[in-house]
């Protein structure tokens, strides 16, 4: 992942994929997911307006689509 | 590589495309020439190649560049040449990148892809190959390419395919003697368990030499287009073909020319341009030796921030069709001696053509570097012989790797 003036850069090795984050408070929520119990939690903490979770939830499908974030597996 | 956007986005602020033309903190479409050397010289040599330049950047100088590259994050880099498996350092070179977290697509002729190579290829996940291929039969690339370049370039892929090396990418600068094998390109393509990758015959390099009686005439790009529209999702493009757009749906892509924005090249001797398809010293940003390194180039050149300025879109501006084919390209409209911010010589509407008829073949700018093998000669002095690559934008501008484009919001 790499920070950008509009948000970040994603590149995924094994898919050889790159996917865009357009603004930093979906990048505050990619960040921060593994310290919430759940993606909703996430955006809350981040500040996402109810209205805009619909766009969210869409956005980080399409990221776990591409395998850029996976579920956390149980240690 | 190839870079399209991903429909899941999230509402965005602007188009993606929009974002990028203020540029990066980091190019995505990093091409690097390792060097002019090559065994083949192929008549549409972007690069001009043939001869090794001895002022070719050294080992220690190559990993310094990696560590850099590292360090700005950047992804992968695109390595290219001449042919760069012939430096005697390239395997050492792609090794210290990838453990440097840098990933290598690298492009070749297949003249060192033996069995042993393309096993320790398949091995890796941070290195990608393009094989060039430039006809669908021996006749129709050697033409282009060389005699017995066709037969490397299928047995590089026989190798990589014994080694299980899945998805490597079978690249072809289209031209209007293959544009009619884009099928048979398919199907070989398939046959290798590769991903086939099309790209534009740039008027760059040896390229401007050939480029009128090779590129695709206006009834062919036409053809090209719905092919591609039709098949779009399968096949790599680099963003190559945007300046088709305007016949119906844009293509998939960031849709704009992304020199010094998302692109950039650096060359053998260390060099630093805005796209591997401008090697002319109107393009020319800086040197990776001086001080500040690649990064400073980046981040401060002039030229750069020319680039990243707002484009007026001049004689385009009126052009219905500007928002998705934006004028084309900088580099065709360049060594093709047109304004930069007029049509693309190669434009849906024709207006290249009758632009081209009045400037008059006089008005082409010539290459910085001309690396051809002199005829009656044999290599020179330095290291290896000769030879010339022959793809053409592997790195393509643009191009990336398929796409996905979340986050909007
Ligand atoms: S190939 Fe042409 S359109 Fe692409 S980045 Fe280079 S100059 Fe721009
Ligand atoms: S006039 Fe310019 S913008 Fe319109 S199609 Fe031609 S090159 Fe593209």
């Amino acid at each position: 992942m790499r920070p950008e003036p509009f948000g970040a850069l994603l590149y995924h090795f094994g898919t050889r994929r790159l996917s865009f984050l357009k603004n930093q408070t979906v990048l505050a929520v990619v960040r921060s997911l593994a310290d919430h119990p759940s993606a909703r939690a996430a955006c809350a903490a981040a500040g996402v307006p109810d209205a805009e979770l619909p766009a969210y939830a869409r956005a980080l499908a399409a990221l776990a689509d591409s395998k850029m974030i996976t579920e956390r597996t149980l240690a | 590589m190839t870079l399209t956007q991903d429909r899941a986005s999230v509402r965005s602020p602007g188009r993606l495309a929009d974002l990028f033309e203020r540029g990066l903190a980091a190019p995505i479409c990093l091409t690097w020439e390792l060097t002019y050397a090559c065994n083949l010289a192929c008549v549409h040599c972007l690069s001009s190649s043939g001869r090794r330049d001895p002022r070719e950047l050294t080992t220690a100088e190559c990993e310094a560049v990696i560590d850099t590259l590292r360090r700005m994050q950047v992804f992968y880099v695109n390595i290219g040449g001449g042919e760069p498996t012939v430096r005697p350092d390239f395997w050492e070179l792609v090794d210290y990148a990838t453990a440097h977290h840098v990933g290598v697509k690298f492009s070749t002729n297949g003249v060192r892809l033996d069995a042993a190579a393309a096993r320790r290829l398949a091995g890796s996940d941070y290195v990608d190959v393009q094989i060039s291929l430039d006809g669908a039969t021996p006749e129709v690339n050697d033409a282009v390419r060389g005699a017995g370049s066709y037969a490397t370039a299928l047995r590089a892929m026989t190798n990589l395919a014994a080694a299980g090396f899945r998805g490597f990418k079978l690249s072809v600068v289209v031209t209007r003697h293959n544009v009619s094998q884009l099928d048979a390109f398919s199907q070989i393509a398939g046959r290798f368990g590769a991903q086939l990758r099309l790209t534009r015959l740039r008027p760059s390099g040896r390229g401007a030499d050939v480029w009128p009686e090779l590129h695709p005439t206006a009834g062919q790009q036409r053809e090209l287009y719905d092919w591609l529209a039709a098949h779009g999702e399968q096949v790599l493009t680099g963003d190559s073909f945007f300046h088709l757009s305007p016949y119906g749906e844009p293509l998939p892509g960031l849709n704009l020319c992304g020199a010094g924005r998302v692109v950039c090249l650096i060359d053998p001797v260390g060099d630093v341009y805005a796209c591997p398809f401008a090697i002319h010293e109107n393009f020319l940003a800086g040197n990776v030796r001086q001080p500040g390194g690649f990064e400073a180039v980046w981040r401060d050149a002039p030229l750069f921030a020319r680039l990243r300025a707002p484009q007026t879109g001049g004689a385009c501006r009126s052009c219905g069709f500007y928002d998705s084919c934006r004028g084309g390209c900088m580099a065709a409209k360049f060594f093709t001696g047109l304004p930069l911010d007029g049509p693309d010589p190669e434009c849906v509407r024709g207006h290249g053509e009758a632009a081209l008829a009045a400037a008059g073949l006089a008005a082409r700018p010539h290459p910085a570097a001309d690396h051809s093998h002199r005829p009656g000669r044999r290599a020179v002095p330095v290291t290896i012989a000769r030879r010339p690559p022959g793809r053409s934008c592997d790195e393509n501008p643009l191009a990336p790797p398929a796409p996905a484009e979340p986050g909007r919001p």
